[in-house]
């Protein structure tokens, strides 16, 4: 009994997690991007400073018809928005938050992570197919390119930290995680951050939605609730990306106090990360896509294998 | 020859700058702008003023006021004497639909009738009442501003400097006839 309410308490947390962390990374990006263009940001909604606009949006999204194109298939459309924010919640359940608090301690949880994070793509990919749509197909192609070339340095960066850590365990890659890491995993750690972006499609790196091109890419049929389910899949996997980066690279919970204090330590590390993912959305222009290509294909994956050379000499030199 | 990456450095650089600094934007609703002294808004019309010599109506580029007018006659005050007729203002209607706020009709008014006025809020639904009869302009004039204060060292104003010659004129010639 007390393990089922063990299991229960740990499922709702990990769902509120969930349902708040992306509408405060969303309502981040509102405020911050405004500001680093000097403006303001919404400052109606909720009275005071525009605090509630994500949820006026939301009942806003709620309200609109869900329309389906007549030659669009009917399933694969309906399913595609769910298939893309799923993932993250599964995602969201492996990644420990301090010592002992996680929804469910894998023994191989990057490995688990990084399968499921995969699959959120395919949700967009479906989207884009199934819109029969040129504009939704030219995106859903663009995320399938975008996958294949960032895959591999995402996964090669992140197959360094369990290189050096010795385990697969995201909670055993914190406990064994040091301080110097920050030097010796530093490649690594822009790598993966840098492929991780391309993965969720976030400028500058949005090719798949570049909106002057190919209207809204794998999105343009989409509207009402699916689409805010499209988009707060973007914001969930910021969080499930910043809290990856946080726990691979970062040192998660360590910090003063890890066993009381270790779930603030992540969760502003979580945060730094997710700011800095906002800071170069505002800063930098969306690639050309065959320049999109040669940063993945010519630079990111030379740097994870020699990262990956790096941690191996480190890790034989250390035992 | 800069760092490879400099440039990507300075955009992070440039935008956080931004982020530490206040925002530009105005809470226009909120709060009124701020508007020089000399902005054109809207044009107000002292309607004793006019004479309805039509030089705006005539100068204006968009053709955008419109005047009407006719002559009243005015009986000899004395017996024998001449009688005398007068313009009498029947409309006088801005287009703002049409008015490019050039300011030109303010500048040709020989008897000042015309002034600017910082009002900026008549936007309408209906594009008709964006004519403003003279009624109409004539209340604009009570939002006209004060002229702002000449410099501190500037010369006087013209109708002070002829004020002053006159009355030097008349010293000296009583000077004269003494």
């Amino acid at each position: 009994m007390a393990e089922l309410a063990d299991a229960v308490l740990r499922v709702v947390l990990v769902i509120a997690a969930f349902l708040l962390l992306p509408l405060l990374v969303g309502q981040t990006e509102h405020k911050v991007m405004a500001h680093m263009q000097s403006r303001v940001g919404p400052m109606y909604a909720g009275a005071f400073h525009g605090w509630a606009q994500l949820v006026a949006d939301g009942v806003k999204f709620v309200q609109k018809e869900a329309v389906v194109p007549a030659d669009a298939d009917r399933s694969v459309f309906r399913l595609a928005p769910a298939v893309a924010l799923l993932p993250y919640l599964v995602a969201l359940l492996a990644i420990p938050l301090g010592p002992g608090i996680v929804g469910q301690d894998f023994d191989i949880g990057l490995f688990f992570v990084l399968a499921v994070m995969g699959v959120g793509v395919i949700g967009t990919l479906m989207g884009g197919w199934s819109s029969a749509n040129k504009f939704s197909l030219l995106g859903g192609i663009r995320v399938a390119a975008q996958l294949v070339a960032y895959e591999l340095p995402f996964v090669l960066a992140a197959a360094s930290v369990a290189m050096a850590a010795g385990t697969l365990s995201l909670s055993g890659i914190v406990e064994a995680w040091n301080p110097w890491w920050l030097l010796w995993q530093l490649p690594g750690a822009v790598v993966f951050f840098v492929a991780g972006l391309a993965e969720l499609q976030r400028p500058p790196f949005d090719m798949p939605v570049a909106d002057a091109e190919i209207v809204f890419g794998p999105f343009t049929e989409y509207g009402g609730l699916r689409f805010a389910l499209f988009i707060l899949a973007e914001y969930a996997g910021i969080v499930v990306l910043s809290a990856l980066t946080a726990v691979l690279f970062l040192g998660g919970w360590h910090g003063p106090f890890p066993d009381t204090l270790g779930w603030l330590w992540t969760l502003l590390k979580t945060g730094a990360v997710a700011f800095v993912v906002i800071w170069v959305r505002v800063a930098y222009p969306r690639l050309r896509e065959d320049q999109l290509q040669r940063l993945a294909w010519q630079g990111l994956v030379p740097v994870a294998l020699l990262q990956l050379v790096v941690t191996a000499v480190g890790a034989v030199m250390l035992r | 020859m800069s760092l490879p990456g400099s440039g990507l450095l300075r955009g992070l650089a440039v935008t956080w700058r931004n982020l530490t600094r206040r925002a530009v934007t105005a809470q226009y609703p909120d709060a009124l702008p701020e508007l020089p002294p000399r902005s054109r808004g809207v044009i107000a019309l002292i309607e004793e003023k006019c004479t309805s010599c039509m030089l705006c109506a005539r100068e204006c580029p968009a053709w955008c006021i419109y005047i009407d007018s006719h002559k009243d006659v005015i009986p000899a005050t004395t017996e024998g004497g001449r009688e005398r007729s007068r313009n009498v203002l029947d409309r006088f209607a801005i287009d703002y639909s049409l008015c490019m706020y050039c300011s030109i009709c303010v500048e040709v008014c020989p008897f000042d009738a015309l002034h600017w006025s910082p009002e900026f809020e008549y936007a309408e639904l209906d594009i008709r009442d964006l004519t403003h009869e003279k009624d109409r302009l004539r209340d604009w004039m009570w939002t006209v501003p004060a002229p702002t204060a000449l410099d501190e060292r500037a010369d006087d104003a013209k109708e002070i400097t002829t004020a002053r010659k006159a009355a030097e004129r008349a010293s000296r010639s009583e000077g004269e006839g003494r």
